[in-house]
């Protein structure tokens, strides 16, 4: 636990800090992006920092890896940004570090309160859709923060996508701060905000690019290391009885099988507009046999062999594939229903004829 | 431009939802917090004369664009009048076996790790 050298604008006592609604761990676990305080009437508003620095993305790194990232958070509560008054816009964000990067380097040069909801350190997106981004906690946090004695109006810049968890028309009524629902990207705010918090249609939609995409591809990989520890094992089996030549072949195989876990985790999210039709699971079947064959032929495998190894490939990318749609900002759960059901099985039976196929080719050399 | 947007769409995005027209009041609040513009304020056609002699909006919601609709339900959760309706959920097939082999409905496991 190191220790939060903070410097507060007016000096206050421990004591009264731990007062502040919601702060009560501020002191010793604040974090470094806290630059002070700022003081209102008898209440002390930790400020935020609108920096990023060697530290905040080491840790974006590290999450984006699939390490640590339930306890990547941040305390919720109220934060000032810049000198905000009674007047100053409010922004409504998730306490998972990693949004409150993205959010907070975005505010340079601007005043306005932040308040953070508890969604368990949870991005704003699933926390909306498991609905810990809700109405009810949102209330819950205007009420322990005293939002309404801090400023003069009853307006809420809300992130566009919490609209599935929190309901405008209930907020209105549960509180009497009315929605405005802000753009989907953190880097669209300063612009919504000079524009009198007005989007433009690009603001309000999600694109999933490239970038975007390419990102979940580490996450994706870690994930994978059981099946790519399977591929190289089967690698080494495919290499019994070890007559001469197995090392060849073992590998040809572990790559190939390895290789398919690779372009279902990494490829497939690259790929995913080029590749056929809107069903994921054929995109991927369609992509890992494309690699099963490129590879079979390129290492020049015996034909049983090449057709069993294609068939395997083609059953995990497809599987991969369709688990990507927890992924993405535009399947539905209609669809991911439908496809779970007509994939399973197919996939399934793929696997297993691909490598009894596989097995006889090689215990028989067609 | 178009051709990119248009790929973004997935096999049965949009079977559940619905819309009663008849309900609207023409507010825009689910436009506005459509992530995919799938609604869009178009003038209401055949008369303004609702039920029970109720004067209906010039208004009303259309759905334009049922495929791209990922069901997330913002769109009904914002309805003033509950004109709009959608069986939101997790739309992730980790989720929806995750729900199959327990019987529950579909979860994703991923608890409070923030994973998707
Ligand atoms: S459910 Fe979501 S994507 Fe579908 S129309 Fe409503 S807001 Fe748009
Ligand atoms: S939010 Fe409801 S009442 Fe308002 S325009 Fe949409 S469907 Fe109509």
């Amino acid at each position: 636990m190191q220790q939060v050298r903070v410097r507060p604008f007016a000096p206050l006592a421990k004591k009264s800090q731990d007062r502040v609604a919601g702060f009560r761990e501020l002191g010793s676990d604040g974090g470094p992006w806290i630059e002070g305080y700022l003081s209102i009437g008898r209440r002390s508003i930790p400020k935020v920092s609108t920096r990023i620095d060697r530290r905040d993305r080491l840790g974006a790194l590290r999450v984006r890896l699939g390490f640590g990232r339930d306890r990547y958070r941040i305390l919720p509560g109220l934060y000032a940004v810049g000198s905000p008054g009674t007047d100053s816009p409010v922004l409504v964000s998730a306490n998972y570090k990693l949004s409150f990067d993205t959010l907070r380097r975005e505010l340079g040069g601007l005043d306005l309160w932040l308040l953070v909801i508890d969604t368990k350190g949870v991005n704003v997106w699933c926390a909306a859709g498991k609905g810990s981004f809700g109405t009810a906690e949102l209330v819950a946090k205007l009420g322990q923060c005293r939002l309404g004695d801090i400023v003069a109006h009853r307006e809420l810049i809300l992130p566009q996508l919490g609209a599935a968890g929190v309901s405008g028309p209930e907020l209105r009524k549960e509180s009497g701060f009315r929605a405005i629902w802000g753009p989907v990207r953190a880097c669209d705010i300063r612009a919504f905000l000079a524009a009198g918090k007005k989007k433009t249609q690009a603001m309000s939609r999600v694109n999933f690019g490239l970038g975007e995409r390419l990102l979940l591809a580490p996450i994706e990989v870690v994930h994978a290391w059981p099946a790519l520890l399977a591929a190289l094992g089967l690698g080494f089996l495919a290499g019994l009885p070890f007559a001469p030549g197995w090392i060849g072949r073992s590998l040809s195989v572990a790559i190939i099988l390895a290789g398919s876990v690779l372009a279902g985790a990494a490829g497939f999210p690259a790929l995913l507009f080029i590749l056929p039709t809107r069903s994921f699971s054929i995109k991927g079947a369609f992509l890992g046999l494309l690699w099963g064959a490129l590879a079979s032929w390129a290492f020049a495998l015996p034909l049983g062999l090449a057709a069993g190894l294609c068939l395997v490939s083609s059953a995990v990318v497809a599987w991969l594939g369709l688990n990507f749609t927890g992924s993405t900002t535009f399947t539905s759960p209609s669809g991911a229903a439908k496809e779970v059901e007509r994939t399973i099985w197919p996939a399934a039976i793929g696997t297993g004829a691909g490598l009894a196929l596989a097995a006889l080719s090689t215990a028989l050399r067609f | 431009m178009a051709i990119a947007i248009k790929t973004r769409r997935y096999v049965g995005n949009g079977t559940s939802l619905e819309l009663a027209a008849e309900l609207c009041v023409g507010c825009g609040d689910c436009v506005e917090v459509c992530p995919h513009g799938v609604l869009a304020l178009v003038d209401r056609e055949g008369g303004r004369e609702g039920a029970a002699g109720r004067r209906l909006s010039s208004e009303v919601i259309a759905i334009l664009d049922r495929a791209a609709c990922m069901e997330c339900g913002a769109c009904a959760r914002n309805c003033p009048t509950s004109a709009l309706n959608v069986k939101a959920g997790v739309g992730c097939a980790a989720a929806i076996i995750n729900g199959k082999l327990r019987g529950t409905a579909p979860n994703c496991d991923c608890g409070d790790s923030g994973c998707c």
